[in-house]
């Protein structure tokens, strides 16, 4: 578990620690392009209006199924899918604000890991040159310390020097993975985006991940944004989980109260239709929640999630739920208690 | 044993490369009874999609059946001939993959799909068969079947898709399911969906299902009996309740503790199986997974440990050292050999 | 979908406005002039003047593109600098006979290719696909000039059972077995350059195909090879396919003008070579403005039959 013990925004907790970074109703619309003259008759909503903060030190896990919004979020906040609308406060500063140059130098302490490690490296890139890339880019280190970098960075993601020359085809997808982690942690940076890192990977190798990612964690005091779809993963490297519908946080809190305690019925659903690995829990009682997820480009009016709710009433179906709770936020107009 | 429906023994199945030929599935034996759900799980390059492929004789033109039978209610299937295979698949076996969002023809509409496969084994005209098909996409639980059974694939969604491949295997009312991880590419709430459609299926129709996942969880909640594969070989066979209480196989063990648990804390380091599984120009001579195996002896890398009986119950078997072949014999615990882990 | 055609139509008027003054500036810079090709050896100065002031090639340039321009929005071509017909029936003459000979060479083309590629694809490095390789190179690498003298050599002279060239037998009537004897071997020559590349599309097309998740649906549900090959796979590998076709209709335009010289085939190749020599301006622009007309076309016709065949796509 992290060192620091989480403040929320106005939590018992207090002002603890300020943020490392805050988001700030951050939206990221993609247009439709319809007509004779493509005008732009809509927008698919990835993201809808997000609002959070990440401690310094903490692991914070964005969670949804496909089309919530969650990759796009962590894009966004790299910027490499720069948002539509909304503002990325990095350290308090707003970052749209920033100069060019200042701009650069944020970009440092930020970094991403990719979820498919076979695409992810150049494949026309010895391991080496691709650790070496960013800090030469940036101009932070001689090329001799750059060597001594690498090497050092090879050993602490389990690898040797001696892979230094090699290619990406010649590693295995954990490998692979274990240099995207490295090639991350070159710039030194204060925040890691992790886009499911793990999704393609062997339940073993899985493991072995996870296990490196909650070590780096503490020898280099990183914080993570975790954005994953596989529920036991999130939860044991995660101190408070975000879950996403449809661009939107329905619900927000510590692990282990979003894990016993769910508040949203989705939250719910989503644990309940998890699979557990043990049998005799096999006929639990499932809420197995119908239909598929609405389009972004059209979502439903009211609560996002009121088309597929089992409890959805007439004021869900008129009225949008906002985000409203302590430490553990939820938005619904009928929280589970 | 009198009435399995499926009987799969010591199956060895070969690719012919320009490396010379590459065994992918060292030996694969089971049976599985009517109306039974096995689960086969393994990693990926364990054999497990090979063993099922083998099972319909799907392996293309490189590969081929080296050693073993196929028996379904006693035709083994590893004689026939292909005309004949080919009256089985579809229609005593039918198969359904991991990738729903490819495997249907996006040029033809799903009822031109499913009518081909339901004229092809049974005797229905083309209206008889339409009719049919629109009411088995009802069953799977497909709104406005009859509107969707015009609908070309792109139209649906992944899960949607997923389930016309169910309603596609089903129509010919095989015997046996193949299900080749059908739901890892599909959200979570639509694998819950995907898996309670299945079980009901298979209460409805007492069809035998084969469901490949390296999912555990998926297994619990599936399996009557599980098969766990590693490097192309068996290496434990159990009922599903006894392979998650009382793993034997260190492999097992080390891919069930390595699962993050969702029903119970876990803030100890999470444990995980040391090393990669070994590519076919590294493969031990003795066992297989002796070179990531906490419990390694002397003898494990030498020798191959058979595929015997636990102690005290006949259906779990192993393949390992740490139970000697001598206790499958004996009645009572006091080998010494068995180490309790 | 209208919309989109419209949208295609709006665009496409500016590039074909364009692609006619950029031919008209290079007719215009080549060397010499029409009048020099025309007059008689013994005409004076004088002459020459007056019949360049009558063609109004005095004109400032953009003038005597205006002057065209407005005549071919009322439907006039002008005439013909050496035969003084209007340029308009003079095409519409040489364009039947094109067509013919495309028609035929792409229908060869394609009754070859379509075959081989997909036998080739699923034979895939067997000794019937390293012939179909082999051919297919010699078939793109080798001139139709040269197969279409050796044609001629072959078959015209040494056997004597073709004719050498033209249309029709000199002095006969004609009629319908006449013209196809006479066009055989052009179409031929013509079709089997043109399946040298299709046969690879094909095949590329197919392997990429025969990989597909959806093949494997399909035997898995115990159909034949031959219907999993030849229903299943083949309709998603012609889709590409029709790119194929709708980019070689232009290049046919191209590719018939040297098979016309050497066949004497009285199409619109061979217009455009002696229009160039002669150069017969409004002749020249007419071909070229149908050529750029056909390009766009068959874009537009190519993009729509994307959508009628791949119920994928669908336009706004």
């Amino acid at each position: 578990m992290s060192m620091i013990t989480l403040p929320e925004k106005d939590g018992i907790f207090g002002k603890l620690t300020d943020p490392l970074l805050e988001i700030k109703n951050l939206k990221k619309y993609y247009p439709i392009k319809k007509g004779v003259l493509s005008k732009t008759v809509g927008h698919v909503k990835a993201v809808d209006g997000l609002d959070f903060s990440i401690y310094p030190g903490e692991t914070i896990s964005l969670v949804g199924e496909s089309g919530c919004g969650k990759s796009t979020t962590g894009r966004a906040i790299v910027k490499l899918d720069p948002p539509t609308d909304g503002s990325v406060l990095f350290e308090g500063k707003d970052m749209a604000d920033l100069s060019k140059g200042e701009l650069r130098k944020i970009r440092t302490q930020m970094q991403i890991i990719f979820q498919d490690p076979y695409s992810s490296l150049n494949p026309r890139k010895r391991i080496g040159d691709l650790l070496a890339e960013p800090l030469l880019a940036h101009r932070l280190a001689s090329k001799e310390e750059v060597n001594k970098k690498v090497d050092k960075m090879l050993e602490t993601v389990g690898l040797t020097k001696f892979h230094k020359g090699r290619y990406p085809h010649e590693f295995s997808g954990g490998q692979r993975q274990r240099i995207g982690i490295a090639r991350a942690l070159m710039l030194n940076p204060k925040l890691i985006v992790c886009d499911e890192p793990v999704s393609a990977l062997d339940v073993s190798i899985q493991a072995q991940v996870l296990n490196l990612l909650k070590d780096l964690q503490k020898e280099f005091n990183l914080t993570y944004l975790f954005i994953a779809h596989g529920l036991g993963a999130v939860k044991y490297i995660s101190d408070r989980i975000a879950v996403m519908y449809l661009g939107k946080i329905v619900e927000l809190g510590k692990t282990g109260d979003i894990f016993t305690r769910p508040k949203h019925p989705y939250t719910q659903a989503l644990l309940s239709a998890y699979p557990i690995p043990n049998p005799h829990l096999r006929d639990r009682e499932r809420i197995v929640v119908e239909g598929d997820v609405p389009s972004p480009a059209n979502p439903p009016k009211g609560c996002r999630f009121h088309t597929r709710c089992p409890f959805a009433a007439s004021v869900c179906r008129e009225k949008e739920p906002v985000l409203s709770g302590d430490s553990h936020t939820v938005a619904c107009h009928f929280p589970l208690s | 044993m009198g009435n399995n429906i499926l009987e799969v023994d010591k199956l060895q199945t070969a690719f012919k490369t320009d490396k010379g030929e590459v065994i992918s599935v060292e030996e694969v034996t089971f049976q599985l009874e009517p109306g039974e759900t096995i689960g086969i799980v393994g990693e990926s390059g364990c054999g497990k999609s090979v063993t099922s492929l083998s099972i319909m004789r799907l392996l293309g033109t490189h590969g081929f059946i080296k050693k073993g039978s196929v028996k379904l209610n006693g035709k083994d299937l590893t004689k026939i001939s292909e005309a004949d295979m080919r009256k089985v698949r579809g229609n005593e076996i039918s198969m359904i993959f991991q990738e729903p969002m490819t495997s249907l023809n996006p040029v033809f509409t799903i009822g031109n799909q499913m009518v081909e496969l339901i004229r092809l084994h049974m005797d229905y005209n083309a209206k008889e068969a339409k009719n049919y098909a629109v009411e088995m996409l009802q069953k799977v639980g497909i709104p406005r079947a009859e509107v969707i059974i015009d609908e070309y694939p792109h139209a649906l969604s992944g899960g949607m898709r997923q389930r016309v491949m169910i309603a596609m295997a089903l129509s010919c009312k095989p015997k046996l399911l193949i299900a080749d991880e059908p739901t890892t590419a599909l959200d979570v709430t639509i694998q819950a969906q995907i898996l309670e459609l299945m079980k009901s299926l298979k209460k409805e129709s007492n069809t035998s299902i084969m469901m490949i996942t390296h999912d555990l969880g998926v297994i619990a909640e599936m399996a009557d009996k599980v098969i766990v594969m590693y490097a192309g070989q068996v290496v434990e066979e159990a009922d599903v309740f006894t392979l998650f209480d009382e793993p034997k196989h260190p492999y097992t063990k080390g891919l069930i503790d390595s699962i993050p648990h969702l029903e119970y804390d876990s803030d100890e380091k999470l444990y995980s199986i040391p090393g990669s599984v070994p590519t076919l120009q590294q493969m031990p001579k003795g066992c297989r997974f002796h070179t990531r195996c906490p419990y390694a002896m002397e003898k494990c890398i030498a020798e191959r440990p058979p595929h015997v009986a636990v102690a005290g119950n006949s259906e779990h078997k192993v393949r390992c050292w740490l139970y000697d072949e001598a206790d499958s014999k004996t009645s009572t615990h006091t080998s010494g050999s068995e180490v309790n882990v | 979908m209208l919309q989109y055609i419209i949208r295609r139509i709006l665009i496409a008027i500016p590039v074909l406005f364009g692609v006619t003054v950029f031919n008209f500036v290079i007719i215009n810079m080549a060397p010499g002039n029409p009048v020099d090709m025309y007059l008689n050896p013994d005409a004076t100065e004088a002459d020459a003047e007056a019949k360049k002031e009558a063609l109004g090639l005095n004109d400032p340039i953009y003038v005597q593109y205006f002057r065209w321009l407005s005549n071919l929005l009322h439907g006039d071509f002008g005439f013909s600098y050496t035969t003084y017909e209007p340029v308009l029936d003079l095409i519409l003459t040489r364009v039947g006979p094109t067509l013919l000979l495309m028609g035929a060479a792409l229908l060869i083309a394609y009754i070859i290719a379509i075959p081989i590629g997909i036998l080739s694809a699923t034979r895939q490095y067997s000794w019937i696909d390293y012939l179909t390789t082999t051919f297919s190179f010699l078939g793109v690498s080798i001139p139709s000039f040269f197969l279409g003298l050796g044609a001629i050599y072959v078959f015209a002279l040494v056997l004597g059972i073709l004719p050498t060239g033209g249309m029709f037998t000199l002095g006969s009537d004609g009629g319908f077995m006449d013209t196809l004897i006479h066009l055989l071997m052009p179409a031929v020559i013509l079709g089997t350059g043109i399946a040298g590349s299709t046969v690879r599309y094909v095949r590329s097309s197919m392997l990429e195909v025969l990989g597909q998740d959806y093949l494997r649906t399909a035997r898995a549900k115990g159909l034949k090879e031959f219907i999993v090959t030849n229903k299943h796979a083949l309709k998603n590998a012609l889709i590409p396919i029709i790119t194929i076709i709708g980019m070689e209709i232009p290049v046919l335009i191209g590719g018939a003008v040297v098979t016309e010289q050497i066949f004497q085939w009285p199409g619109l190749g061979q217009l455009t070579i002696q229009s160039i020599s002669s150069r017969d301006y409004p002749t020249l622009m007419a071909i070229n403005f149908l050529a750029a007309f056909a390009v766009l076309f068959s874009n537009l016709l190519t993009d729509i039959l994307y959508s009628v065949v791949d119920p994928r796509i669908k336009y706004s």
